[in-house]
């Protein structure tokens, strides 16, 4: 009897959880789902958002994430691999990864912050997305390394032994066989950056700017879709129109997490 | 005949703990030697110095020489890479490489440089053979080596060695917790492999050294007791703790 009771609450807590999500996605499509038409997809803002679409603060978006990644995917994997394969657990890897932890502990505020400092004044590079894009990859590196080194020690040793029993160096050894089988760990270090950079607003705001032209290059200023939503929904100036962003910008998070894993799974099973 | 490999006053130590002292023996070409003795007796540990895969553990000492054909693999600048291809290694659990059938055997020689896709299906075909798995796996080499069973996943392992066209194979207990049948079809593989290859066998099984070797090294507690051939280490030992083991009265 007590068993049920208690599996009966478990299981009552762990459906109110996935309720509180439920509920969430559910509140946000029913009031911005029927904002979204193929004219407020394609067309950019209008006075301020007031009427319009949302075309600039989408492409705005897209190419953050591009630089960020692009930017904290080689670094971060790379020191993933430096810090699993290269070298043997020492006081040295104990500083880098406090030094990571610590990086993934400073809020996002402070971030803007010393990316509006640094990149925007000191370097000059303006409000930009080439500046947002920098800052936000140094956000993005401490959950890069993380979920890259654990996927990485997940790899049989055995499997690298066997590759040195044949004779292929160390790095033929990383790339051909522990770095494909550890795919799947780093596609989720990714997919969540690519996450952080769809909904995170208070380092865009410092360093990216909140211009709502649309973005030509790299250099110029820009706003995201959470930027938008932010700047709508807290100025009053059109709350359908706020929420049909954020309905967007819940579509794309879901629909890159199951793309992503959906991948990943073809993978495995590709390999195994 | 032929010494393939020459150990020399060989001592290794890891953490301050000696494993093997000064061990003296001699590995002739194209015979099978034998390598036997309980566990922690440092079986494993002179196996994997003969490809300096004891490289990978740290805080080691080595002292002696090691010579392979003349030529001492234990000197600093050694290109180990070009040691392990001509020292293939099998070891005691069956490990498939995530991939395909074709593509596990094909893995060393194409990152030695074979790219020849001809060349490539000729190795594969020969290294199978010789490992006596073709017949059951050539219908479907592109499926996945996973699917194998243990003892076909360690004929994989031994073609997959073969396909590296190495001159000596060492096998760490190549035969540990497979079946009967997939046991002497291993052993079966091993003599006919004598012909043109030096075999090192790491074995627990006394029975199994007793059948498949030609010459036999004993020992104990990192120290080698006795090395002689087969049939004279099994018949008329010379030190009374060979006599024990082999007689099944410790170990």
């Amino acid at each position: 009897m007590l068993q049920r009771i208690v599996k009966a609450q478990l299981w009552s807590l762990t459906g109110f959880t996935i309720g509180i999500l439920f509920f969430i996605i559910f509140f946000i499509s029913i009031k911005g789902l029927p904002q979204i038409t193929l004219e407020f997809l394609t067309s950019n803002p209008v006075d301020m958002g007031r009427s319009g679409g949302i075309f600039s603060t989408i492409v705005c978006t897209l190419y953050l994430i591009f630089v960020s990644l692009m930017i904290a995917m080689p670094l971060g994997v790379g020191a993933a691999i430096y810090l699993t394969e290269y070298t043997r657990e020492s006081r040295l890897t104990h500083i880098i990864r406090f030094g990571t932890e610590c990086l993934a502990g400073i809020p996002s505020i402070i971030m803007g912050l010393f990316g509006f400092a640094f990149f925007v004044m000191a370097l000059g590079l303006g409000w930009s997305i080439l500046s947002g894009g920098m800052t936000m990859s140094i956000m993005l590196l401490p959950t890069i390394i993380r979920t890259t080194e654990e996927s990485i020690k997940a790899v049989p040793y055995e499997l690298r032994e066997v590759s040195f029993s044949l004779g292929v160096t160390r790095w033929q050894t990383v790339t051909k066989v522990v770095l494909p089988s550890a795919l799947p760990g780093i596609v989720t270090g990714i997919v969540l950056g690519i996450a952080r950079c769809i909904e995170e607003t208070a380092v865009i705001i410092f360093t990216v700017g909140s211009s709502l032209r649309l973005p030509e290059s790299f250099f110029d200023s820009g706003r995201t879709m959470a930027v938008h939503f932010y700047i709508l929904a807290r100025e009053g100036i059109s709350m359908p129109n706020a929420y049909g962003t954020a309905a967007i910008l819940i579509l794309s998070i879901l629909f890159i997490n199951l793309s992503a894993y959906y991948l990943a799974r073809q993978f495995l099973k590709k390999i195994c | 005949m032929a010494a393939k490999i020459v150990v020399k006053d060989l001592s290794f130590s890891y953490n301050h703990q000696r494993v093997l002292s000064a061990v003296n023996l001699m590995v002739e070409a194209d015979s099978i030697l034998g390598i036997m003795g309980p566990a922690k007796s440092g079986k494993t540990t002179l196996l994997r110095i003969f490809n300096r895969l004891c490289d990978l553990i740290p805080h080691v000492r080595i002292e002696g020489e090691v010579f392979l054909d003349g030529e001492n693999i234990l000197r600093p600048g050694l290109n180990v890479d070009r040691l392990r291809k001509r020292v293939g290694m099998v070891f005691d659990k069956p490990v498939p490489l995530p991939r395909s059938i074709f593509e596990n055997l094909a893995y060393g020689p194409r990152l030695h440089g074979i790219k020849d896709k001809k060349r490539l299906e000729e190795l594969v075909e020969r290294s199978l053979r010789l490992a006596q798995l073709w017949d059951e796996v050539k219908d479907r080499l592109n499926e996945s080596a996973m699917k194998l069973s243990g003892g076909q996943q360690q004929r994989l392992c031994i073609a997959r060695t073969l396909a590296m066209e190495p001159e000596v194979i060492l096998l760490d207990e190549p035969t540990y917790g497979l079946d009967p049948i997939s046991t002497l079809k291993i052993e079966q593989t091993l003599q006919s492999l004598k012909e043109s290859y030096t075999i090192v066998l790491v074995s627990n099984n006394t029975w199994q050294v007793a059948r498949t070797t030609d010459n036999v090294a004993f020992l104990l507690m990192g120290e080698l007791i006795e090395y002689g051939s087969t049939h004279e280490i099994f018949t008329v030992p010379k030190d009374k703790r060979t006599d024990d083991y082999i007689s099944g009265r410790f170990g």
